[in-house]
C-alpha cells in the first residue's frame, strides 16, 4: 500500500518521485470536497493547525487556512504584527511556546531559509508544512504547479518547462525544479545573468538560457516568476522598463512556444512587468486555475503530514 | 491467499443474487424514478454497475450511477492512521430528494456504511437511502440493516471474505478465507 511517512513537508527535495504522485493524486480527489455544497470532511476533526506567517502573504495562508476548514481542523493563524516577534521574541521560543498549546500541525512561513528544519527539531510530536522559506522552497507551490499541469498534460514526463524571471530568490523556481525534475520534465530557465545563480543546472534536469526566447522555444509550459523587490539589493537590474523589455511576457514572444503553451504565475503578478495584461488575462492563462488547485493540494499535504509516523 | 479458501458463491450465483436484488429495488421503490445507485469503492462500484444494468434491462429508462470513496470519513484514523490513499468520489446526480440505494459488497461491522451515509450526506438530503449488499456475513457494531441482501454467510470474526472481479470488473466469485 502506498503510504506517506514523513512527519514533516519542508521541501520537495526531501520527497521521492512516489511520495510527490501521492500527494498529486490525493490532492486530485479531494478537489471534489471543494465543488459541493457542503465542502467539508471530519477527516482532521479534533486536529490544531497554527498557520504561523513571518512574512506577508494572502494567498498561500488564506488557501491553507480553508484547507484546514474544510478538513475540519481547527486553524488559527498568527501574523507577526500581532506576535510578540516584534517585541524580541526567538523563533526557538515562539516554537517551545506554541508547542505548549498542543498543536498537531504548524504552517510556516519565514524569511530565512532552512527554518522549518531547525523548528522541526524542536517540536518531535508535531508536523511542520513549509509555506515558504527564504530562497529555498515553497513546497505547496511546486505541487500546485505540478497539479496544474498535469491537469492539461495528463503527465508531466517529458515536458519542456520555462521558467523565467528572478531564479536566484525564488523559492517557488527551487520547488518546481526538484519536484519536476523527479517526474521528467525538463527545465529551461532564463533571467537576467544577476537573477540567474550560477551552477543552477546542478539543481535538477535545468537547462540555464541565455536568452527568453531561447528559453521558451516550443515550451509546453511558460511560468513567469515575480521580481522580489523585498529580497535582492537595488543593483540586480536597471528598472523594470528594461526588465520587461527583455524578460517580460507579451504575445508577441509568447508565440514562440507551442501554439497550446499553458502560461503560469506563482503571483502576485506585476501586471506590465513581468507579463503583459494580455497575457495574464489570455486563453493560454492558468493562473486562476493554479490558486484553484492550491486549495487541494494543501488539503493533501495537511492529510499526509497527519498519517506520517512520529519518529 | 490462504490455503483454506472455500468459495461460497460463484459467477452464476452472483448474476442471480443480482437480478433478485433487482426485482425487490423495483418491488420496493415501485419502479426507478427518481432512483440512483451509489456504490462503495471499489466492489461496491463494480456491483452497483452490473445491478444498474438488470434495473434498466427489467425497467427500461437510465439509472444513474456514482461512486463514494469513504477514508476521508473513516472514524478509525488513530489505529489506522492517515496512511491511505484516498479515492475518488463521484456523485454524478443531485442527491437532493434522489431515492439513493446505497450498494456495497460485503456487510460487515456497518462502519463503512456509517462513514458512506455521512459522505452522501454531505452531498445533499436524498429522500431516502436504501442498503444493498451481495453477502451480510454479520458481527454488527453499528445498528445497521440491509435492505437488500445477496447472500447471508454466518462467519467467524477470524475469517475474511473476499468478492473477486475479472478486469473488466465483473463478479467471478466469493471466497471465503480461513
Amino acid at each position: 500500500m502506498k503510504s506517506f511517512a514523513h512527519k514533516d513537508i519542508i521541501a520537495l527535495r526531501d520527497l521521492t518521485k512516489e511520495e510527490i504522485e501521492l500527494l498529486i493524486s490525493t490532492a486530485e480527489n479531494m478537489r471534489e470536497i471543494n465543488n459541493r455544497e457542503i465542502k467539508k470532511v471530519p477527516t482532521l476533526r479534533g486536529r490544531t493547525i497554527i498557520n504561523l506567517f513571518y512574512e506577508a502573504s494572502t494567498r498561500t495562508r488564506t488557501s491553507f487556512e480553508i484547507a484546514g476548514k474544510r478538513l475540519s481542523a481547527d486553524t488559527v493563524n498568527i501574523t507577526p504584527s500581532s506576535s510578540s516577534s516584534t517585541k524580541g521574541e526567538t523563533l526557538a521560543d515562539t516554537a517551545l511556546n506554541l508547542l505548549a498549546m498542543k498543536p498537531d500541525i504548524i504552517v510556516m512561513r519565514h524569511a530565512v531559509s532552512g527554518s522549518h528544519y531547525f523548528l522541526s527539531k524542536k517540536m518531535p510530536n508535531c508536523s511542520i508544512i513549509n509555506a515558504g522559506d527564504g530562497t529555498h522552497e515553497h513546497p505547496s507551490q511546486g505541487l500546485l504547479d505540478m497539479l496544474t499541469m498535469k491537469d492539461r498534460f495528463g503527465k508531466l514526463d517529458g515536458l519542456k518547462v520555462a521558467i523565467v524571471g528572478d531564479i536566484t530568490h525564488s523559492r517557488v523556481a527551487r520547488s518546481n525544479i526538484q519536484g519536476l525534475t523527479k517526474l521528467g520534465s525538463h527545465i529551461f530557465v532564463a533571467g537576467p545573468p544577476t537573477m540567474v545563480p550560477p551552477g543552477v543546472e546542478r539543481l535538477g534536469n535545468v537547462t540555464s538560457c541565455a536568452t527568453m526566447k531561447e528559453a521558451i522555444q516550443d515550451a509546453d509550459v511558460v511560468m513567469m516568476l515575480r521580481i522580489q523587490q523585498e529580497r535582492q539589493g537595488k543593483t540586480l537590474m536597471p528598472n523594470t522598463r528594461e526588465y520587461s523589455r527583455y524578460f517580460g511576457l507579451n504575445p508577441d514572444n509568447l508565440k514562440f512556444a507551442k501554439p497550446d503553451a499553458m502560461v503560469m504565475h506563482p503571483g502576485p503578478i506585476n501586471r506590465g512587468v513581468e507579463m503583459s495584461s494580455y497575457v495574464v488575462d489570455g486563453d493560454q492563462s492558468h493562473i486562476l486555475k493554479q490558486v484553484e488547485n492550491g486549495v487541494a493540494v494543501r488539503m493533501a499535504m495537511l492529510y499526509h503530514v497527519c498519517g506520517g509516523e512520529l519518529e | 491467499m490462504s490455503d483454506e479458501s472455500t468459495v461460497i458463491l460463484d459467477g452464476t450465483g452472483i448474476r442471480r443474487a443480482l437480478t433478485r436484488i433487482a426485482h425487490e429495488i423495483l418491488e420496493k421503490n415501485k419502479g426507478i424514478e427518481n432512483l440512483s445507485l451509489v456504490g462503495i469503492r471499489t466492489g461496491g462500484v463494480y456491483l452497483a454497475h452490473e445491478l444498474a444494468k438488470r434495473l434498466e434491462e427489467i425497467e427500461g429508462g437510465k439509472i444513474p450511477v456514482g461512486e463514494v470513496d469513504i477514508t476521508l470519513y473513516r472514524d478509525d484514523f488513530k489505529g489506522q492512521g492517515l496512511h491511505l490513499p484516498v479515492g475518488k468520489t463521484h456523485i454524478p446526480f443531485a442527491v437532493e430528494g434522489n431515492r439513493v440505494i446505497l450498494f456495497d459488497d460485503v456487510l460487515f461491522t456497518g462502519r463503512t456504511i456509517r462513514a458512506a451515509m455521512d459522505a452522501i450526506m454531505d452531498h445533499g438530503r436524498p429522500a431516502c437511502i436504501q442498503l444493498a449488499v451481495l453477502i451480510d456475513r454479520g458481527h454488527r457494531e453499528l445498528p445497521i440493516r440491509a435492505d437488500f441482501v445477496g447472500r447471508n454467510v454466518p462467519t467467524s470474526i477470524k475469517e475474511s471474505i473476499a468478492v473477486r472481479f475479472d478486469e473488466d470488473h465483473a463478479p467471478i466469485e466469493v471466497v471465503l478465507e480461513k
